[in-house]
């Protein structure tokens, strides 16, 4: 598997980030200078290659970098602020338990569809740009959660390794999720790695990834991270019928509807799973967790909603039903 | 050291039956269908597209409609 590529700077940070990480002298104080100042899509990118330190790194830079204590802390600063626009936008809702109303408020909280939008109205060239703004997610779906497996008391373990291990092929790499999604880009043209896609790739993209890497890499947020896991297996079922059915209607390859399909089946059982057995049991464990599961899952559906309403931006579709 | 339970079946409220290991289940129409997954989603409001698999469907039905 080759590193990835670095992408273009997208701001002032970015710009300083990338030069310093490419010159591959462990300096980065102007870095750490102009870091509290940054917004917008200059953080979130500077913050998306953090990340990706700790999960491919870049082919232009040093290894070594993953671990360097001027860039951790860039990296805090920028999740500090994330996590505060992330919290300052949620409410607990009240009077819920976890386990037996999740499902139901989600029904009632889930954003804009572009599932919807890909099974009637779409045109080849959407879906295009969609699968290119998401590929920089699904191109290592499952990945975030697997950072979870040693912070988990022994039943939430067991139950994270359960839907994990479907959730990579259950031992077949054949089957492997985010290799599923590799081989429909490949089947429709396009190049199955996320650095052939940063153009395509809007901030709210940058920023799901972000929270989702967040919540996997730092043990505190570990119930953030399996309410979001929950929220993502309970909206993906039934959308991905829609996305196979909308695939099929515009003639896309099998490889891309059968990674649809494989969801419809696989998240009709981890939706259960990952509410059931999983938080259940984190609940059992460390009751204290309950908000942050809310926390997470709520976090889920903003992102979708609004990486959604950004996407539907973009091509001048007016709003589709939720 | 307690022992966790650890069901091979689990009935979600609402819901489809989970299962847990290999099995082949047979439809309505006595035709096997063999579990590919450590666990399944078995549909048990006889609404899924993916029969006898589950495909979410439970969900846009009314409640009184819905498996107990
Ligand atoms: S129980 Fe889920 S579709 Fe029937
Ligand atoms: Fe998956
Ligand atoms: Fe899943």
């Amino acid at each position: 598997m080759r590193p990835p590529r670095l992408p273009d700077a997208r701001g002032p940070l970015t710009e300083e980030l990338l030069a310093a990480l490419r010159a591959g002298t462990d300096e980065f104080l102007g870095v750490l200078a102009t870091a509290p100042t940054a917004t917008g899509e200059d953080a979130a990118l500077a913050l998306w290659v953090l990340h990706e330190l700790h999960y491919r790194g870049f082919a232009e830079v040093d290894d070594r970098f993953e671990w360097d204590p001027q860039l951790i802390r860039v990296r805090t600063l920028l999740e500090r602020d994330l996590e505060a626009r992330l919290r300052a936008r949620f409410t607990r809702p009240e009077g819920l338990s976890f386990v037996d109303d999740v499902f139901g408020w989600i029904d009632d909280h889930d954003g804009v569809s572009l599932a919807r939008h890909v099974h009637r109205d779409a045109d080849r060239d959407q879906v295009l740009d969609l699968l290119r703004a998401r590929s920089l997610y699904h191109l290592k779906e499952s990945d975030p959660a697997s950072w979870l497996v040693p912070r988990l008391g022994v039943r939430a373990k067991a139950a994270l390794m359960e839907l994990q291990y479907d959730e990579y092929g259950d031992g077949d790499p054949n089957r492997l999720h985010h290799h599923l999604f590799a081989l429909g880009m490949a089947a429709c043209g396009l190049e199955p790695a996320y650095d052939a896609h940063y153009d395509a790739v809007p901030p709210e993209a940058l920023e799901q990834s972000n929270a989702l890497s967040m919540v996997g890499l730092q043990r505190r947020l570990r119930g953030a991270a399996l309410g979001h896991l929950a929220a993502f297996e309970a909206t993906s079922s039934v959308p991905s019928r829609r996305m196979a059915q909308g695939l099929e209607r515009l003639g896309f390859p099998d490889e891309l509807v059968g990674y649809y399909t494989e969801h419809v089946e696989a998240d009709a059982v981890h939706e259960q799973l990952a509410v059931r057995t999983v938080c259940g049991a984190m609940l059992a464990e460390e009751p204290e967790l309950e908000d942050d599961l809310w926390f997470g899952a709520f976090t889920c559906l903003d992102l979708e909603d609004r990486f959604a309403r950004a996407m539907l931006d973009r091509w001048g579709v007016s709003e589709v039903a939720a | 050291m307690r022992c966790f339970e650890h069901p091979d079946v689990i009935l979600c409220p609402g819901g489809p039956m989970l299962l847990r290991g290999q099995h082949a289940v047979e439809d309505a129409d006595g035709l096997p269908h063999e579990t590919t997954r450590p666990v399944t989603a078995v549909c048990r409001c006889d609404k899924s597209a993916s029969y006898p698999w589950c495909d979410g469907t439970h969900k846009s039905l009314p409640p009184r409609l819905r498996p107990a």
